[in-house]
């Protein structure tokens, strides 16, 4: 076993404002939704706004340090029979106390089933929301880019679906990350302080 | 000792001039003193000798006003085609002018309209002193047909308050411009008394404070009606018949061909909130009206409007067999002579789509009487970009008509002879009398049929602190849950797609539970 440093200071510091500001969004876009009141109807929607050019922002650096440093490549979807031995690891071997198929090191952060998980989170998800999240905001303005046939309904249909995704992926990941790790909470640990234990 | 009496002389006179000349002291920047003209020295018995001397001077004043509305009493609507205007259209309070004339005009700006015989091209039968009295003294006589009372005279008859004629020689010597007052005597008390009309005009109106109509407030601002509803020759802007829900000129400014200052964003322009606002303000001006948020609820002056007005009970008699008249709170809730009213205070508006085409179901139309009948029809839609949400006082009740020909009836309710019903009681006659004025065979079968009168809300605009906030309207069962055709957040949602969401949600969570509880079992088994 080695210490290796695994998450970078900025990784560290992109993954937990980027938690918290999904967080926001949630509660906020939730009360906005309807769901609860909560902050008041108003407030909700002004936060919801202005932390919206806040983690658009974010996940702006986070696609550029992503390309520039190449780790990007850190989220190429693994092979069929790799994913599959990480469903069976989940869904039978963890209750017969057999080993995890996966050891990370440095230049695989990831197993298998999260690199897919988080492609999805990246490619999928996060521009679901922020692109239908800037059509809802400039909703009086889209007749300027033709888009004036456009209807509200079906904006906000794309953006509380992929809010539901978000939520969705926010149970399973707080699951899987704290509780997957051996100890519990080792994980979460390493994101906080970039270091964690790692088989050599 | 000498120069202390004329001190206090000096002192006294200033004094009782103050007293007795507020107006001339308010109205100073006038260059004419209409107590030193020689026309207005004369004991004058009638108005319209009072009319004939104004014309003297203002030789083209009668001729300006034949040409108004308040004048005619007929409304030729462009945009639709409909001759409207009180002399032809249906409402749902008293109904109909015709055949009850001599009661109705006792708001309209002239002396004797008391029958379809009245001369519309008379100058001299124009009232100068409804409008321009400043004294507060002159008064039109209910029943007098314009007139005010040129003998002492009680009203209501009989029991009533002892009228004094008014003095009619002070009154012209005091003309000044129109004030709150003036507009207020007929328009404050439409429908046959205070608020009962409207709904955002009423006697609170003549010195409103803050709360009530920041633009009015007597303490603030002070507007007079004229400030908005700019006036030219007579002409005055701004019409229920007619109206603009929204304005695209922007801030009107010396020189602007239209000068007509009777919509919010006439002063205002179209994207009035500050900087310091929520910047979201300003993007909904396009959809929503100014006063949708800024005229919260109508009737917030201490004064109920009447909302509801069922004509089918009128006529009833207590125990005693004496004339039954009812009251809730020091307001009539049955009336024997117009039967059942509800009355309510800080009404929350009704809200529409609005376009600004209005169309009245016209005298003779035939109606539908399965249903609601519209004395008004207001249009507009999401889509249009002229139309706004706008709010409305919604009128309903019930009133009489002819149940074999289906159309709305006109009941002579006023008058001495035995046709009218106010007299005899019986609606068959009083409809005859009053289909028959209006050109029309009565087929002898009545009913009372429900109807319902669209009144848009423009006055009575609250300070912006009580104005509504995004909650009112952006919540599942907000004040625009029964407005169409867009999506709205926090009101409208997709409920498969919550469905589907949820159970998503909900489904991950439980599966994770299950999962981790499974592991603790598992390896419980497997420590054992
Ligand atoms: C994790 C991120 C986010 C989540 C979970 C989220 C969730 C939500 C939800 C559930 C709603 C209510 C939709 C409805 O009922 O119609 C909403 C509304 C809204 N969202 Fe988001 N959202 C997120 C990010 C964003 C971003 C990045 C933007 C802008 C670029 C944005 C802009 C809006 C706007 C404009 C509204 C409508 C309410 C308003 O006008 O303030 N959201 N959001």
């Amino acid at each position: 076993m080695a210490m290796v440093k695994l998450y970078a200071g900025f990784e560290r510091f992109w993954h937990w404002s980027q938690a918290a500001l999904v967080i926001l969004m949630l509660i906020t876009g939730f009360e906005i939704h309807g769901t609860f009141t909560l902050l008041g109807w108003e407030q909700a929607a002004e936060i919801h706004r202005f932390a919206a050019w806040t983690l658009i922002g974010l996940w702006a650096f986070a696609w550029f340090w992503h390309l520039t440093t190449g780790e990007w490549k850190q989220y190429i979807p693994s092979p069929m029979e790799r994913i599959l031995a990480m469903v069976k690891y989940y869904a039978f071997e963890i209750f017969q106390g057999k080993g995890h198929p996966f050891h990370k090191d440095r230049s695989h952060k990831h197993n298998p089933l999260q690199r897919s998980a988080y492609l999805g989170l990246h490619l999928f998800i996060g521009p679901a929301i922020w692109i239908s999240g800037l059509l809802y905001l400039f909703y009086g303005d889209l007749g300027g880019i033709g888009l004036e046939w456009l209807p509200l309904g079906a904006i906000a249909l794309i953006h509380t679906g992929a809010a539901f995704l978000m939520l969705t992926f926010l149970v399973a990941h707080l699951y899987l990350a704290i509780t997957m790790s051996d100890p519990p909470g080792a994980d979460v640990k390493a994101m906080i302080t970039g270091y964690e234990e790692v088989e050599d | 000792m000498k120069s202390f009496q004329s001190c206090l002389r000096w002192l006294l006179s200033a004094v009782l001039f103050l007293c007795v000349s507020p107006v001339w002291a308010e109205d100073s920047q006038s260059t004419a003193d209409h107590s030193k003209f020689e026309q207005l020295q004369e004991e004058f018995e009638t108005g319209p000798e009072v009319t004939k001397a104004c014309l003297s001077c203002h030789t083209e004043a009668a001729k300006q006003l034949h040409k108004t509305t308040h004048w005619t009493w007929a409304f030729e609507n462009q945009l639709t085609g409909q001759t409207l205007g009180k002399k032809n259209v249906l409402n749902n309070f008293c109904v109909a002018t015709a055949t009850n004339w001599p009661r109705c005009t006792s708001c309209h700006i002239g002396y004797g309209w008391k029958d379809d015989s009245f001369d519309l091209s008379s100058e001299q039968n124009v009232d100068c002193l409804v409008c321009h009295d400043t004294t507060g003294t002159y008064k039109k006589f209910p029943t007098g047909a314009g007139h005010p009372n040129y003998e002492p005279k009680k009203w209501p008859p009989k029991k009533g308050k002892l009228r004094q004629p008014p003095d009619l020689q002070m009154i012209a010597q005091k003309v000044g411009k129109p004030g709150r007052d003036n507009c207020g005597a007929c328009h404050f008390y439409g429908g046959g008394g205070d608020g009962v009309k409207h709904g955002h005009l009423d006697s609170s109106m003549h010195k409103p404070n803050r709360a009530t109509d920041v633009h009015m407030d007597s303490e603030g601002l002070n507007f007079s009606c004229q400030t908005c509803h700019t006036t030219g020759g007579h002409e005055i802007a701004g019409s229920r018949y007619a109206p603009k829900p929204s304005d695209e000129r922007g801030v009107v400014i010396p020189g602007q061909p239209d000068q007509n200052r009777a919509t919010c964003e006439s002063c205002h322009g179209s994207e009035a909130h500050g900087e310091e606002a929520n910047p979201k303000l300003n993007s909904h001006t396009d959809k929503v009206a100014c006063v949708t948020c800024h005229v919260p609820e109508f009737a917030r002056g201490g004064r109920k409007t009447k909302m509801w007005w069922d004509w089918s009970t009128a006529g009833r008699k207590d125990a005693n067999g004496k004339p039954l008249v009812k009251k809730e709170d020091g307001y009539a809730v049955y009336h024997f002579k117009k039967g059942d009213f509800t009355w309510e205070e800080n009404v929350v508006p009704e809200y529409f789509w609005f376009d600004g085409d209005v169309r009245y179901t016209l005298f003779g139309e035939q109606v539908d009487d399965s249903g609601v009948v519209p004395i008004n029809r207001i249009q507009g839609s999401y889509e249009d970009p002229d139309s706004r949400i706008w709010p409305f006082k919604v009128m309903r009740g019930k009133q009489p008509y002819d149940s074999k020909n289906k159309i709305l009836a006109v009941p002579h309710l006023f008058g001495k002879d035995p046709d009218a019903f106010w007299k005899s009681f019986d609606w068959g006659r009083a409809l005859k009398a009053g289909l028959m004025a209006r050109g029309k065979e009565f087929s002898g079968e009545y009913g009372f049929v429900e109807t319902e009168y669209y009144w848009p809300i423009t006055h009575m605009v609250a300070p912006k602190e009580n104005a509504l906030g995004c909650v009112d309207c952006h919540d599942r069962n907000g004040r625009l849950a029964g407005v169409g055709g867009f999506y709205m957040p926090g009101r409208d949602r997709n409920e498969t797609l919550d469905l589907i969401g949820w159970l998503m949600v909900l489904g991950t969570f439980g599966g994770v539970t299950v999962h981790g509880l499974g592991r603790m079992v598992s390896k419980k088994g497997r420590s054992s």
